[in-house]
């Protein structure tokens, strides 16, 4: 591992101006992933700003309605929140469903929205790859891709966002709060996160130096109906093959409202906004959920490895909106 | 670049300088010779390196020790009280929870970890209803304990131990 400085921020604007004014460095929060970065010679800064002390620990209801979690909230104290649990299952659930109990104690709301992709061929140094360095070529394509993008993709990059909670926010249409050297933005998180196109080693909106602080949930009364289905190659502890967030706002037996994001199966929470328009004012069958799936998937682009991916999201999608759509309302 | 740290390590103040590259590990390992935490991996997948650190149980492979400065840790060697051994760590040789032991301080650490976590009503992925307590079930115990590997497949033990410990 190369040599680097190491500070602890004394505040957020201290800390995105150490970190804007140096090309070389980074924030430092939880750690789980960047750490390991550092470790395999594929991220190298040469300053470290620790942004984990900073007062963004706190889960607060908004006056209007909705809630801000800090971007420092632990992954098992936000899945373990009373009101998280009550008014967004779906939330909950994506966090319990991520990595283990020891690393949901260290990774934070800000860096798993951070967190980049598992391919093994970006996380393999010896390898080239278009994210880790632009214009070397991606090897996944041709290679090994029974994890990698259905939909969205590129010629240069098939990789997948690895998060679950972001695919739960997505879904919730959460807004990210950064700050940066000329102030604070709110970023929708379904735009948070890029498609890769001709830039994989971009994966997000943020520019050099600025700092998540923050995502605001709004108020959403009916994700009380919501759930995380994550379909993986061992029943715990592993990345998603697919997985579906979705929260229903049934009026009698037609779908008033609906939420719908998808998880492994793009660079980014992949928004399903086809399916939400053909089940809203739809009939809650299973004709009207297999119809959804299929105006989201009729695009999807597998790759040799992984074209069960299409069917598997297809099923797991029409399977969670069918428990939805059963379960009494809370 | 070097950093002066504190750390309190079971119970005792310990200081020592390392460079910022030095993860938590093996500042605890290899500057301090607190060998209980196992280096398997290094690379957060299997649990080894489990200790609590302020009160919880956390991954000691992927935490920089410069950013742990003042932090209170308990190894699994620690949990004992003299000789008198935790009844986590009493329940792993009663039910024989381990055959080469590589992973044992990990193991042992985490569960502690895990049923605080649970008395301190925290759901797990195989909760049923969020909305309410969760109970030890096996289902709850191996869900919960799947971020600690065991390759020489202790596990039917494991999961015994921590049901005795528990009850």
């Amino acid at each position: 591992m190369k040599p680097f400085a190491y500070a602890r921020a004394v505040d957020a604007a201290a800390a995105v101006a150490a970190v804007a004014s140096r090309p070389d460095a980074a924030f430092l929060a939880g750690g789980t992933n960047l750490v390991d970065h550092m470790k395999l010679g594929i991220a190298s800064p040469e300053l470290l700003v620790d942004v984990s002390r900073l007062p963004f620990d706190r889960i607060e209801q908004l006056p209007g309605g909705g809630v801000r979690i800090g971007a420092a909230v632990r992954n098992s104290d936000l899945a373990a929140d009373p009101f998280i649990r009550a008014r967004y299952p779906v939330l909950a659930q994506a966090l319990l469903a991520g990595a283990s109990g020891q690393l949901r104690n260290l990774a934070t709301t800000g860096g798993n929205l951070l967190q980049r992709t598992r391919c093994v061929y970006f996380q393999d140094a010896t390898t080239p790859c278009n994210k880790r360095r632009p214009g070397a070529g991606c090897s996944a394509n041709g290679g090994y891709t029974r994890y990698h993008a259905i939909l969205g993709a590129s010629e240069h990059c098939v990789a997948v966002h690895p998060s679950d909670m972001a695919v739960a926010m997505a879904a919730l249409d959460a807004t990210v709060v950064v700050l940066g050297e000329h102030g604070e933005r709110h970023i929708p998180l379904a735009d948070f996160h890029r498609l890769p196109g001709d830039a994989p080693h971009r994966d997000t909106v943020l520019a050099h130096g600025e700092l998540i602080t923050a995502v605001d949930l709004p108020d959403l009364p009916f994700a009380a109906r919501s759930a995380y289905r994550k379909v993986r190659d061992r029943a715990s502890y592993a990345f998603a093959l697919i997985s579906v967030a979705a929260a229903v706002d049934l009026d009698g037996g037609v779908i008033r409202d609906v939420r719908v994001a998808l998880g492994g199966v793009a660079h980014k929470p992949w928004r399903a906004t086809r399916a939400e328009a053909a089940l809203r004012g739809s009939p809650a069958t299973a004709e009207s959920f297999r119809r959804a799936a299929d105006a989201e998937l009729c695009d999807a682009r597998p790759l040799p490895g992984n074209a069960f991916k299409v069917p598997m999201t297809r099923n797991t999608l029409v399977a969670v909106l069918a428990e939805l759509a059963a379960e009494k309302p809370r | 670049m070097d950093a002066r740290i504190a750390l309190r390590v079971d119970g005792v103040e310990r200081t020592l300088t390392v460079d910022t590259r030095t993860t938590l590990l093996d500042a605890l390992r290899d500057h301090l010779g607190e060998m209980s935490p196992k280096k398997g991996c290094d690379h957060g997948q299997c649990g080894a390196c489990t200790v609590l650190l302020d009160g919880r149980r956390a991954l000691t492979c992927l935490a920089f020790a410069v950013a742990y400065d003042g932090a209170a840790i308990t190894t699994a060697r620690g949990l004992a009280d003299g000789g008198k051994l935790h009844p986590v760590q009493q329940a792993f040789l009663d039910h024989d929870a381990l055959q080469c032991g590589y992973c044992t301080p990990g193991q042992i650490c985490s569960a502690v970890g895990m049923l605080d976590e649970l008395k301190a009503g925290h759901p797990s992925h195989v909760t049923q209803d969020l909305s309410g307590a969760a109970e030890l079930t096996d289902d709850e115990i191996r869900e919960r304990m799947s971020g600690n590997l065991c390759r020489c497949g202790a596990y039917v033990n494991i999961v015994a131990a921590i049901r005795d410990a528990a009850s």
